[in-house]
């Protein structure tokens, strides 16, 4: 079983925030969507958090991209499978708190039907060289390594490639993968 | 209104739509259904078959998705309601068959049992139709209207509980699958007839 955490995937890249040096840098809309793109997302079914609200107004105005906005995040589990089954490529992009809630959706919707699955999720209580004190933050890493999800840091455009690495290791494992949005919206 | 029989006048209908069940009605459907390579049986996540429902609908949107879904597997996945309507997908027929207990655990009633009116709900969260039949004659007089109707639509099947049926689903007969299975078949299916 492929279990690693995200401490073994943090940005310790010179430059990345909160390493020695860090320029100022940051995660964009367009980038994030250009890689979308390039993985041929479809739909993204999301729910919008703190982490990655600053992608609703370029996901709105995407034509081909289907923004699929739920009321609950365990919806979009099941959402992105009937999508899945359906021949389309979706991303469930929510928040950690949302993921904790939709544990049983992630169980049955998910890693019990062996399809691939990619999943953004904010992370909520990271902050790159400080201590973690939110607890959303302190459970993130424990559950998805208990549930066997591996996930990839993203902090900044320079990270964008772990997006295309996740995604691609969704589809050659058929199981959820998913990257940790580490950055706040301002 | 009994529950196999009303499951029974709505497959008497059913041409090429997908079928999503779950909880009981996964159960009374492999009864009925003639048609069992378009079913998906989806009780993994209690409450999350409409969701699963909504994927298919707007994934393929030429092909229309049936949901049979429970009262209380609804009360689980309530928002449900706004979310489909929302996205207002035209092929998606959502059922609910109101038994008014928890069916699969002994039978123990679900809150509000009686008192909601959940095609009401479907209405306010904006379905485009709904309909509530609580007798036979009165489903196979109105069910043709409903089927017709632009979706999303919402019909609410006020049943009795199933029961105990016979141990061999009297359907074509086709080797039990798993979910994961179905899902598969179902994937592969779709995407040859595209």
């Amino acid at each position: 079983m492929a279990t690693q955490g995200v401490t073994a995937v943090r940005s310790d890249r010179p430059g990345a925030p909160g390493a020695p040096g860090a320029a100022e840098t940051a995660l964009t809309a367009a980038g994030v969507l250009a890689t979308l793109k390039r993985c041929g997302i479809s739909h993204v079914v999301w729910l919008p958090d703190s982490e990655a609200g600053f992608l609703y107004e370029a996901l709105r105005a995407a034509p081909d991209v289907a923004l699929v906005p739920v009321c609950r995040e365990g919806e979009a589990m099941a959402i992105a499978l009937g999508l899945t089954v359906a021949g389309k490529r979706p991303a469930v992009v929510i928040q950690n708190t949302g993921f904790f809630e939709s544990g049983d959706s992630v169980r049955g919707a998910m890693l019990d039907t062996g399809f691939p699955f990619f999943l953004m999720i904010g992370y909520r209580g990271w902050k790159a060289g400080a201590p973690m004190t939110d607890s959303a933050g302190v459970y993130t890493d424990p559950v998805l390594t208990a549930w066997g999800i591996r996930a990839y840091l993203v902090e900044d455009d320079g990270d964008l490639p772990r997006i295309e690495q996740a995604y691609r290791e969704a589809q050659d494992s058929a199981r959820p993968v998913a990257v940790l949005i580490g950055r706040e919206y301002r | 209104m009994p529950y196999r029989a009303a499951l029974a006048a709505l497959e008497r209908r059913r041409r090429e739509e997908i079928v999503v069940t779950t909880m009981t009605s996964s159960r009374v459907w492999a009864h009925v259904t003639q048609r069992p390579e378009l079913d998906l049986s989806f009780g993994g996540c209690m409450g999350k078959a409409s969701s699963l429902g909504l994927g298919l609908a707007l994934g393929q949107p030429d092909r229309r998705v049936w949901v049979l879904d429970g009262d209380g597997s609804l009360l689980m996945n309530l928002g449900t309601l706004v979310t489909i309507a929302q996205h207002a997908p035209a092929n998606l027929t959502h059922f609910l068959l109101e038994n008014g207990v928890y069916e699969v655990t002994g039978g123990q009633p679900v809150p509000g049992a009686g008192t909601v009116d959940f095609a009401a709900m479907a209405r306010a969260a904006g379905y485009r139709a709904a309909f509530r039949f609580d007798a036979l004659d009165a489903l196979e007089a109105g069910l043709e209207r409903a089927l017709a109707a632009p979706g999303p639509t919402f019909v609410t099947l006020v049943v009795g509980p199933a029961g105990a049926l016979p141990a061999s689903p009297g359907g074509p007969t086709r080797p039990a699958r798993s979910t994961r299975q179905a899902l598969a078949e179902l994937r592969a299916l779709l995407a040859t007839s595209a």
